[in-house]
């Protein structure tokens, strides 16, 4: 089934895509189809940068427990550093 | 003797589409100069990808020619089909209007190819198989299939940024026979959205024939996905010609 739903978010930072790094801001998530992975549907994730084209993205394609297992992960991380200590907003203040 | 008719051309052509935005697409058409229907193939969501040209190919290999318009071209020459695909879907999918006039860009290519008869069908899946009713309703067509199109009867959900409009009340104007090919497991189009899209079909008086394959979900025609099907797949092309056999030719 194509859900049709998209999660869009709003992203600060780098990715490196198939031609190399970009600044990314926005981000997709949707459950559907993949377009490569081997199952009937995972979560996809599209890290994008709309302004340098559609080829400026990096793409997962992620079962259901990979992406919950992703989400964890994330979290114990940034729970094990200072709180703050990766914000864009104290990037910006310090510099 | 063998058959020596089978010879076909296929490769990428150029047509122009709707507001005149240039067009990639893909043509295969039989090297015979036999009278031949045309058939536009509307790519599933995903976007114009190795399997959907496998199957224009294969309208060809039956005597057919068929053409697949990108319809993600404008996000860009030379950008990856699965880039073309994420970029026109965070935008919101394809506008209906647009996609009509794609589609009746890429019949009137049809007509103007050599040994044309002038009868032109419509076969879309997935997403394209709304836009295959869409297309139906919108423009004269002699046969329109529509694979497991969601949408055509309910609403997107509200907090989708796709917004896809019932296309039920167009109903009326449909112009062709339609051939509806679903699978029974299927959520969206979920049996009760099948079912109520042929009871209006019926209800109206237009002529149509579907079919739901058990053990059969979304995507059943896709030989590159887990969802592919081949009891299912199989049948279904065999109702796919037979549909076009007797509505494309003269």
């Amino acid at each position: 089934m194509c859900t049709y739903v998209t999660e869009k978010i709003e992203l600060d930072g780098a990715g490196k895509g198939g031609s190399g790094w970009f600044t990314l801001s926005e981000g997709a998530v949707y459950v559907d189809h993949p377009y490569h992975a081997c199952h009937e549907h995972t979560v996809n994730i599209d890290f994008t940068n709309p302004a340098d084209g559609p080829s400026a993205r990096v793409a997962v394609e992620l079962t259901e427990e990979s992406a919950l297992a992703l989400i964890e992960a994330i979290q114990k991380a940034l729970a094990a550093a200072p709180a703050g200590l990766a914000s864009g907003r104290r990037h910006v203040t310090s510099s | 003797m063998p058959d020596m008719n089978d010879a076909m051309w296929a490769g990428t052509v150029e047509i122009t589409g709707s507001g005149q935005a240039a067009l990639e697409a893909y043509l295969a058409r039989p090297l015979g100069d036999s009278p031949r229907g045309g058939v536009v193939v509307i790519h599933h969501m995903p976007g114009y990808d190795d399997s959907t040209k496998e199957i224009v190919r294969r309208f060809a290999a039956n005597g057919y020619a068929a053409v697949c318009p990108n319809l993600y071209s404008r996000e860009g020459a030379g950008v990856s089909p699965d880039d073309q695909a994420a970029a026109a879907r965070a935008k919101g999918g394809i506008p209906d209007e647009q996609l009509v006039g794609d589609v009746a860009a890429a019949m009137a290519y049809l007509n103007s190819l050599d040994h044309a008869n002038g009868k032109i069908g419509v076969i879309g899946y997935c997403s394209g198989g709304r836009q295959s009713f869409l297309a139906a309703t919108s423009l004269q067509l002699d046969a329109a299939v529509d694979c497991y199109g969601a949408f055509v009867v309910n609403e997107t959900p509200p907090e989708s940024p796709l917004q896809m409009k019932s296309l039920i009340s167009k109903a009326p104007d449909l112009s062709c026979p339609l051939l509806g090919l679903f699978g029974a497991d299927d959520a969206y189009p979920g049996p009760e959205e099948v079912a109520a899209l042929s009871a209006e079909l019926e209800k109206l008086g237009k002529e149509h024939e579907f079919h739901s394959y058990p053990d059969a979900g979304h995507a059943f025609f896709s030989p590159d996905r887990p969802s592919y099907r081949p009891a299912a797949a199989v049948e279904g092309w065999k109702k796919v010609f037979d549909f076009f056999g007797r509505h494309l030719s003269v």
